[in-house]
């Protein structure tokens, strides 16, 4: 079987690869966000940490 | 005691015709809406007849529990009630029954007319009435669940639809069900007697569902 | 010192001890989904045959059975969560509950899309009202209503407390959902079908099924473990910020 018979598959490659395409799609974009999220909530938190440490250091009105 | 109470919620829900008639009037529109959106065949009328009334009956429910617990919840009598000597469930059950005197006797009341509009038999329109007399109960008494759930949310008003969906769809089946088969002549016992159960599963439990709810929306 | 240590499960029900779990799970169960599934789809495509009645599109099934089976498991482990979350109030129950279900949902709309795209060539439409696809719809729903629910509250508490409760509402109703659809296909159309029947399995499509149920439940795991941090994160921040605001009203 050569490419171009495995990408038609039998006239069913709309239907096939439609499907397991938008599937990969869709998990690639809940990686991305998943990760994003978590990356994003990291560094807030670890700023928010650093600039209480500073503030706590010099005082309130530090 | 619990006499008092129903007459109270009673008198206090006839004091808000104005929401009464709304949720008529909405049943009334959204019946029409039907034929006058898809087609006045009378053949085809008669087959959409049951899905249509009781889809109209199932949206203006929707439409009433909105109402159920909102204007308790803002002037503070709602957590009151909470409190008082009387079982809670017991409370609920109560005001849910007056609430479907107002809100879902009437329909079944009007389903006739509805009946009529689309052509449906002598017999049709009772086995049709019939179904909506036990079916609008539960669907007040689980719609309540719902209510409960996200009273005082601001733009709640497609979210509790999307949240009863999934506990409309089998008492619709139901329903619309024991319609059609009567009008093929087939027995309609299974159905009523499946929605009996329903009715009586949903007296029995839902209050308490509903209670929980409630606890869990005011905490 | 004993030579066996006993792993103490509970105390993963403690935010700070799950969140390096997860740091050191989440990679593997990753890695070993791509893996999975790239085995599983190789022999899905090249070993096993064409069917003779469904030609190549019944290799559609590797994809939406998986799916399907895991939208209904996920919303099970996620109404299991919820009861805990509830009942016990165990914070980390309603994290994972709460991160489970994007992944649950879009299983689901996989199942549904997939179902569609295989009943075109099959069956010639793309979608059947049989007692599966509608009830995988209704899941959908369901798991809508529990994200909708969610994130409608503004009180966390509230939120979590309300989706939970809707969670538990919902699992009750899933057979109630499934056997009323099965009813009423028997009702209009005499006898219930679905995609899923009609190819037989030679052991080859069975191994590429099993295949790829593990690589679906491998990447749940870790992806609901990322999001589960993810969570875990925000909410520290949001205990952090108040403690400092209490900490500065002392001063």
């Amino acid at each position: 079987m050569d490419i171009a018979e495995f990408l038609h598959m039998g006239g069913h490659g709309f239907y096939i690869w439609g499907s397991y395409g938008t599937a990969l799609f869709l998990v690639l974009v809940e990686v991305f966000f998943v990760g994003k999220r978590r990356k994003k909530a990291k560094e807030q938190l670890e700023q928010m940490e650093a600039e209480f440490a500073r503030v706590d250091n010099q005082g309130i009105s530090g | 005691m619990l006499w008092k109470l129903f007459s109270r919620d009673m008198t206090l829900f006839m004091h808000r015709k104005q929401d009464v008639v709304t949720v008529l009037g909405f049943f009334l529109i959204a019946v029409a809406l039907f034929p006058l959106g898809i087609s006045s065949d009378p053949e085809l009328l008669k087959t959409i007849a049951p899905g249509a009334i009781w889809i109209a009956a199932l949206f203006s429910t929707v439409l009433a529990l909105d109402r159920l617990f909102s204007e308790d919840l803002d002037d503070g009598t709602l957590e009151q009630q909470m409190l008082m000597p009387v079982p809670i469930a017991l409370l609920l059950l109560v005001r849910l029954v007056a609430h479907w005197v107002i809100t879902g006797l009437p329909l079944v009341l009007l389903a006739p007319l509805m009946g009529l509009q689309f052509g449906l038999a002598f017999n049709e329109i009772v086995i049709l009435t019939l179904s909506l007399l036990i079916g609008t109960p539960v669907l007040v008494l689980l719609g309540a669940i719902g209510a409960a759930l996200t009273v005082g949310l601001k733009s709640s008003g497609g979210l509790v639809t999307l949240l009863l969906l999934p506990l409309y769809v089998p008492l619709l089946i139901l329903g619309t069900s024991a319609v059609t088969s009567a009008m093929n002549g087939v027995d309609v016992t299974a159905h009523f007697s499946l929605m009996g159960a329903a009715l009586l599963v949903s007296l029995v439990l839902s209050p308490f569902a509903v209670a929980t709810a409630l606890k869990i929306t005011l905490d | 010192m004993s030579a066996t240590r006993r792993i103490h499960w509970m105390k993963y029900a403690s935010a700070s001890n799950f969140y390096p779990l997860a740091n050191r799970l989440a990679p593997i169960f990753m890695g070993l989904a791509v893996v999975l599934a790239v085995i599983g789809l190789y022999i899905g495509f090249f070993v096993a045959p064409v069917d003779y009645q469904q030609g190549n599109s019944y290799r559609i099934m590797f994809l939406h059975v998986p799916a399907a089976w895991m939208s209904m498991f996920i919303y099970l482990l996620l109404a299991m969560y919820a009861i805990i979350s509830l009942v016990w109030r165990v914070k980390m129950a309603d994290i994972m509950a709460y991160s489970l279900a994007p992944t649950g949902a879009m299983f689901t709309f996989i199942a549904l899309l997939t179902g569609a795209l295989w009943g075109r060539p099959t069956w010639g439409t793309y979608w059947i009202w049989d007692a599966r696809l509608t009830s995988e719809l209704l899941l959908l729903f369901l798991y809508l209503g529990y994200m909708g629910l969610y994130s409608a509250i503004p009180d966390r508490q509230r939120a979590s407390r309300a989706a939970s409760f809707l969670a538990i509402v919902g699992i009750v109703n899933v057979p109630i959902i499934y056997f009323s659809v099965i009813w009423w296909n028997t009702l209009h159309q005499g006898s219930s079908f679905s995609v899923s029947e009609g190819a037989s399995m030679t052991s080859d499509m069975l191994s590429a099924l099993l295949l790829m149920t593990f690589a679906c439940w491998a990447y749940t795991i870790a992806i609901v473990l990322r999001r589960a941090q993810a969570v875990i994160l925000e909410r520290k921040k949001v205990a952090l910020w108040a403690s400092q605001i209490s900490k500065n009203k002392e001063t």
